[in-house]
């Protein structure tokens, strides 16, 4: 629990490093030359399309999720919409997706009939993820949907209420004082160990689902938009030799669409998971 | 130092772009986003899916059951046929042993019956013999009787007309012939 703790105390701090590397990278080429348009965090505020400056703004970001959305829904009716006993290809590998939150995530960490009652929530929290951070690298969509603060904050303020309700659900009265006060520890050491559970359980848990999500997808979408960008830059403004730049970063572009995909999956997963591990911890007897 | 370097990239636009402070519609987007996501799984894909699975754990208990309950019943067969085999091996073989004793027994019987009739063959024959030799010897007596009757009425010139003496005379020759002859058997034994 207080290595679990810990890494989460690193995550966010890692994670913010990086992010804030990339940008440092960015900032002085784009302002350096003037013929290089390098990706820049204003991709992630475009304007609005539709109804600007309502609550139902529509811009580039929600059209996407949108998209996913739809995509999500096709997906998951065209597969559950006639199932078989001997399933066949399509129903195989939706089958094979649901079996990974049910079986993997839900069933391992909280058991049959937890599992059963948060498999809903779990499954919806890893596959809007799953797709909204695909859309990253799918072409024309070109960003993912978790991007920006929304989703990821959502799905985080839904996982912190789910496992506050499971811990409640299980243990009315003696939830709170289980987890912000642990059992078998002499009473002084309360003075330490509260402060540091309180923030621990009900305030980092929550900014560093948010965060890792988000800031993942941010600095993915801005490598791709870079080495893409550069290699445009190479082979049509600079043209000769530095077309073999352009190669090369080309190349490296590739490479990090397929790293790119690797982390949508995996930010799903551990999304997921995370959320089970909390529902988990509030559910257990001895905390 | 992020805030400085998010503040240093997004100068041109004067605007506050943090990427961690939300907007409402994006919050609204987002949850409306979850909503229905949430109720398609939790009303529609999930308990289809948990429908299918049930189905599927049932089907193959089933078949597995199935599969067993035949293998029981043809065991059941197989063993009601081997005992019936054995039944009827041991049926065919009381009824050939019931045959051979009933053909001994036949074949005693016909040999019994066969003797028996040859045994009353032979008595009827030698009792016909013996009839007809008495009849051959009353009727050989008789005419014998005669004969002498009429070569002594020849002899002696005397019709031995008289039916009494002449059985008299006839009696006694025959008593003196059957004595002579018995004299002569005895002589020779």
């Amino acid at each position: 629990m207080f290595v679990d703790a810990r890494a989460e105390l690193h995550a966010p701090k890692q994670e913010i490093a990086l992010l804030a590397n990339a940008l440092n990278l960015l900032v002085p080429m784009s302002t350096d030359d003037g013929g290089f348009h390098g990706p820049s965090i204003e991709e992630f505020f475009p304007g609005a399309l539709l109804f600007g400056g309502t609550p139902f703004e529509i811009n580039r970001i929600t059209l996407v999720r949108i998209v996913a959305v739809v995509a999500l829904l096709l997906v998951f009716w065209l597969g559950t919409r006639k199932m078989r006993l001997v399933p066949g290809r399509f129903q195989s590998l939706v089958e094979m997706g649901l079996d990974l939150v049910r079986v993997n995530i839900a069933d391992d960490l909280l058991g049959k009939k937890d599992g059963k009652r948060f498999l809903p929530i779990l499954t919806t929290i890893f596959f809007m993820v799953l797709f909204m951070n695909l859309t990253g690298v799918i072409p024309f969509l070109n960003i993912a949907g978790t991007s920006v603060i929304g989703v990821p904050l959502v799905l985080a303020i839904v996982a912190y209420v789910a496992f506050i309700y499971a811990g409640v659900k299980k243990n009315p009265k003696n939830f709170f004082k289980n987890s912000l006060f642990p059992s078998g520890v002499p009473w002084p050491v309360y003075i330490i160990v509260t402060p540091i559970e309180l923030i621990s359980t009900f305030i980092i848990r929550p900014v560093t689902l948010t965060l890792r999500l988000m800031m993942n997808m941010i600095v993915g979408h801005l490598l791709l938009v870079l080495f893409f960008a550069a290699t445009s830059f190479f082979v049509v403004q600079l043209g000769g030799w530095w077309t073999l730049l352009g190669v090369g970063s080309l190349a490296f572009g590739l490479v990090f669409t397929l790293f790119e995909i690797l982390v949508a999956v995996l930010q799903a997963y551990v999304f997921a998971l995370l959320t089970a591990v909390y529902i988990q911890l509030a559910v257990a007897e001895e905390h | 130092m992020l805030h400085a370097v998010l503040s240093a990239a997004t100068e041109a636009a004067e605007e506050n772009m943090s990427p961690v402070v939300p907007e409402p519609y994006d919050i609204i987007g987002s949850a409306i986003c979850f909503v229905i996501i949430l109720v398609f799984f939790w009303k529609y894909a999930l308990p289809r899916v948990q429908k299918m699975l049930d189905e599927r754990a049932e089907a193959i208990e089933g078949n597995i059951a199935k599969a067993d309950e035949a293998q029981r019943k043809a065991e059941a067969a197989l063993e009601e046929y081997t005992a019936q085999l054995a039944d009827a091996r041991a049926e065919a073989g009381r009824i050939r042993e019931t045959a051979r004793e009933d053909g001994k027994k036949i074949v005693a019987e016909a040999r019994e019956q066969a003797s028996g009739e040859a045994a009353r063959i032979t008595a009827g024959a030698q009792a016909q013999i013996e009839a007809e030799r008495q009849s051959a010897l009353v009727s050989l007596r008789s005419e014998v009787g005669t004969l002498a009757i009429d070569l002594a009425s020849g002899v002696i010139g005397e019709s031995l007309s008289d039916d009494r003496k002449a059985q008299n005379v006839v009696d006694r020759f025959l008593a003196e012939l059957e004595a002579s002859e018995q004299a002569a058997a005895g002589g020779k034994k």
